[in-house]
């Protein structure tokens, strides 16, 4: 056969279907008009399968084979073999979005297992099944306040350490909504708080701040910057993850209004970036929230049940005014963050966060002890990342790092980042050895 | 066509039937949460002082295999492309095959986006590769793989159009999308600050091009097109379109969509769109997993190249790299997408080849020709290809939908669009044989075929009967917390 190999059509069923339909062949059936008909070539030659999986592993393995030290809103946790042998099923892999509750039962319960997860995780009332990553959770936070909002204002004030592309992402979202970015400083990694409270003003809407920072920081101050928002009437919007919140203070507690960050460091190998955003927010926007809500009711025989809900919200039904355009989501990775939760159990998230503090600490002293290396530089706890100060230019310290086989951030001329969690710290001792190597 | 019999059941037998595994603890329950099984409430250690942690956290704790055995028997109560037909129309599900999985899960596949361009050759190579394929496909000049998921393509897109427009020094206010279009194209015109207006559809149930030309006016930014359109029909049209909105300086916008009726059969780019979006999971096979992730990434013409978002992967003499223009639009998502998404669409597509490609489009047409044929319901509009929209006439769609359940496939998209009544939109896609198609039918008739009582207690011999969507919605309990508040 010369056509796909997922189509599972004999010559004679062929045959029998065209004469079904009353045509002499597949072309017949197409009513595009000759001037806009392609007849050429696209010039794609189809592989076997055996041939594709040699092509791109071999086009893959000239990726180098680097330990990478790496994080700055990406992070690695091991992912238990049971995720991706049950995530992988089938029956979740291969299903669509769940418009037919009644025989999709199990991945709608596996997401009200997820949106319950992040409920306790964050103290807030609602989670939704995901948005795209960290970066277009936090635009879609943005939006929320601009519709809830109490005053007139247009500012959304974010710390102006910001990862790039999440500013980036942020400023597309807002462009719409006539919304405007101000920036905050920081101090020592995380919030200047007076500088903060300055910068509030009454055009202010929304304050976004993180915990852990994209340097790794704990924010010692959430409290504080939750009073500041809300003496402001602003919406506090806090961005963290699912494994930090495990053991740092619950959102709720510190007066944030909605939560955003990275929940795909459950679930996720490093990926490229790839990612799932957290959204959960207080009960009282519940009608405003953007994205895909499983909810729980009973079927006709009187059995719990699960469906999506509150679909009024959504762009299929409610079109322009819909609450976002989001329709397809993260929804099999947010199934996987759920696994890995769930095979962690809530003793095994607590140590995996406990660990983010040690080892980044300890291996922040070790490299603190080599001359010309100074970490963490930022005086505060940290969590799995920190930032290094270097005499030596620090690109080049990364780049003989490179060659000994191992990756790390540069984020300034003379400042290297580095990042360790389960998943590279076998590795750490190296590293520390490495780094004596190339910095003296 | 077959009939219906006297007593107004379909003459046509069941066809064959899938029956999901079912595991019930009670009357009232099937699987436990997670949380009704084993939790545990833990405090944190003492690696952070005090007042930088919170009190407690209350989880499940379960053994791993009891995570295997909750999770199993969640997935046993799940349709997917794997169990049987799932033929909803403009959500293309068709066959994942496997080896995309396979490769997507290549130990070296697994890097940081910040690692040095140099360090990560083979995936900017896979990625410059499959921008190279996405561009030949659409015929495009330039292609950005950066947006997660269809509709965050056709922002991106809208965002193209909003620079190009602001970079010409216009502030143009509308976006133009017909009524039959995808609910995303008008919560998307919505979300980049445009007015929308929607186009009626012509009798034809095609774009009715004196509306066209009574809405083009000097604020029109661009059109959304999807073609062939909702309904399975080509814009016949498409070239009288495409100038109607060029010479009033607006742009042509292709939603992808239904891309999967035209490969290697017609070209947006030859039919004058200026942007288009690719929905890898509709057209390249990526499993769709419950809900995503998906890929939408961005063809545009030559003109517009500068405006794809940073960073691009680029080819140069020391090899590929990642490369900004200062005209680009911002982000659409904080790295660079859905790579694990992207690897497999790459897969797929090589896999295909132009035949396999060109012959998927073929199938799918016919499967879906031959589908209608078969059914006893009407079919108003066409002549279609992948998809069709018939109607469930004096019967609820919903209804017949529900019913099509108890006989053992998934039943097709319904009361949409709009423009046909009781809408039942079919899309079967090339996967299906024409055994399955035979026996889809039988489920389509012999749902039509029951009674209305019977339409409207169905399901009975799913995971789930008929669920209360009013009461999910009016008491909205969206996590376990929730339930136990009851």
């Amino acid at each position: 056969m010369s056509g796909t190999p997922y189509a599972p059509h004999t010559d004679a069923e062929t045959a029998a279907m065209l004469d079904a339909v009353g045509a002499d062949d597949e072309a017949e059936l197409f009513d595009i008009p000759d001037p806009v008909a392609f007849d050429g070539e696209f010039g794609i030659e189809a592989r076997s399968e055996q041939a594709l999986r040699r092509e791109l592993s071999g086009l893959l393995a000239e990726n180098d084979d680097l330990t990478e030290f790496l994080g700055r809103g990406h992070y690695e946790h091991y992912v238990p073999s049971v995720v991706d042998s049950l995530s992988k099923r089938s029956e979740f892999l291969t299903s669509y979005t769940q418009y037919q509750p009644e025989i999709t039962q199990g991945f709608l319960q596996a997401l009200f297992e997820y949106q319950s997860m992040l409920v306790e995780l964050t103290g807030l009332g609602i989670a939704n099944c995901s948005m795209y990553d960290a970066a277009t959770a936090l635009g879609e936070a943005a939006l929320l306040a601009e519709r809830v909002r109490s005053v007139d204002g247009e500012v959304v004030l974010v710390p102006e350490n910001l990862r790039e592309g999440k500013r980036s992402v942020l400023a597309n979202y807002v462009d719409g909504a006539d919304l405007r970015i101000e920036e905050y400083p920081s101090e020592q990694g995380t919030a200047d708080v007076d500088a903060l409270a300055d910068a509030v003003e009454e055009e202010t809407v929304f304050v976004y701040a993180e915990t852990p920072t994209v340097r790794g920081c704990i924010e010692p101050n959430l409290a504080e910057i939750g009073e500041i928002a809300e003496a402001a009437d602003a919406m506090f919007c806090l961005g963290s993850d699912p494994v930090a919140l495990s053991i740092l203070e619950e959102p709720a507690s510190v007066g944030a209004d909605v939560v955003v960050g990275e929940a795909g460091v459950l679930g996720l190998p490093a990926a490229y970036g790839m990612g799932l955003g957290l959204f959960a927010c207080d009960e009282e926007f519940l009608r405003q929230v953007p994205g895909r809500l499983v909810g729980a009711s009973e079927d006709e025989s009187g059995t719990r049940a699960y469906t999506l809900t509150l679909q009024t919200r959504e762009q299929h039904i409610r079109k322009e005014r819909a609450t976002s355009n989001i329709c397809t989501n993260q929804a099999w990775v947010a199934l996987r963050a759920a696994m890995h939760a769930a095979s962690l159990g809530a003793d095994g998230l607590v140590d995996l966060a406990e660990d983010c503090v040690t080892l980044a600490r300890d291996l922040a002293a070790d490299i603190d002890e080599i001359t010309g290396l100074r970490a963490p530089v930022d005086d505060r706890h940290h969590f799995r990342e920190f930032v290094v100060g270097t005499d030596q230019p620090a690109k080049a310290i990364a780049d003989d790092l490179q060659e000994e086989g191992f990756a790390v951030h540069v984020i300034g001329d003379h400042r290297l980042q580095v990042c360790v969690t389960d998943a590279n710290s076998h590795a750490a001792e190296d590293l520390v050895a490495a780094f004596e190597e190339v910095a003296a | 066509m077959s009939g219906h019999g006297p007593d107004g059941t379909s003459d046509r037998e069941p066809g064959r039937t899938y029956d999901q595994a079912r595991y019930a603890v009670g009357d009232d329950e099937n699987e436990p949460l997670l949380s009704e099984k084993h939790s545990d409430t833990v405090e944190p250690g003492d690696a952070l002082p005090e007042e930088l942690t919170r009190d407690e956290l209350t989880l499940p704790n379960p053994e791993e295999p009891e995570v295997a055995r909750h999770y199993t028997r969640l997935s046993q109560m799940n349709w997917s492309i794997e169990s049987g037909p799932y033929p909803l129309g403009s959500c293309t599900m068709k066959y994942n095959p496997p080896v995309t999985e396979d490769v997507a899960a290549d130990p070296n596949a697994a890097v940081h986006p910040d690692r040095a361009d140099s360090s990560i050759q083979g995936t900017l190579g896979l990625l410059a590769g499959l921008q190279d394929y996405l561009a030949r496909i659409g015929g495009m000049d330039a292609v950005t793989l950066q947006p997660p998921a269809g509709a965050a393509g056709e922002f991106t897109g809208i965002a193209i159009a909003r620079a190009y427009h602001r970079a010409n020094g216009e502030d143009r206010s509308e976006v133009l999308i017909p009524s039959s279009a995808h609910g995303t194209n008008f919560a998307t015109a919505a979300l980049a600050g445009y007015d929308v207006v929607e186009l009626p559809s012509g009798d034809d149930g095609r774009v009715d091009m004196e509306a066209l030309e009574a809405a083009v006016s000097e604020d029109t930014a661009a059109l959304m097109l999807t073609n062939p359109n909702t309904v399975g029909l080509f814009e016949r049209d498409i070239e009288d379109i495409a100038d109607v909105v060029h010479d009033a300086g607006g742009l042509l916008y292709y939603d992808g969509a239904n891309l999967n009726a035209l490969l290697g059969r017609a070209r947006p780019g030859d039919m004058g769109f200026d942007i288009m979006h690719y929905n890898v999971h509709k057209t390249f096979a990526t499993p769709h997993g419950g809900g995503g992730p998906g890929a939408g990434p961005v063809g545009v013409t030559e003109e517009l190249e500068p405006y794809l978002p940073n960073p691009r992967v680029t080819e140069t003499d020391s090899g590929y790299e990642l490369a900004d223009t200062d005209e680009a639009i911002e982000r659409v998502h904080g790295f660079q997408g859905n790579w694990l998404v992207l690897v497999k669409a790459y897969a797929y597509i090589a896999r295909l080849g132009d035949k396999g490609l060109r012959d998927a489009s073929a199938k799918s047409v016919l499967n879906a020709n031959y589908l209608a044929e078969q059914i006893d319901l009407d079919v108003p509009y066409g002549p279609f290809h992948h998809e069709f929209a018939a109607t469930a006439g004096d019967a609820a769609a919903a209804d017949v939908a529900k019913r099509m359940l108890d006989f053992g496939v998934h039943p097709p998209t319904t009361n949409w669009p709009e423009m046909v009544p009781e809408a039942m939109l079919t899309e079967p896609t090339e996967i299906e044989s024409k055994q399955s198609l035979d026996d889809l039918a039988a489920a389509f008739d012999n749902a039509l075929g029951s009674t209305k009582e019977e339409r409207h207690e169905a399901p009975s011999r799913t995971t789930a009967r008929r669920i209360d969507q009013t009461s999910a919605a009016r008491n909205p309990r969206l996590s376990w917390q929730a339930l136990d508040e009851e």
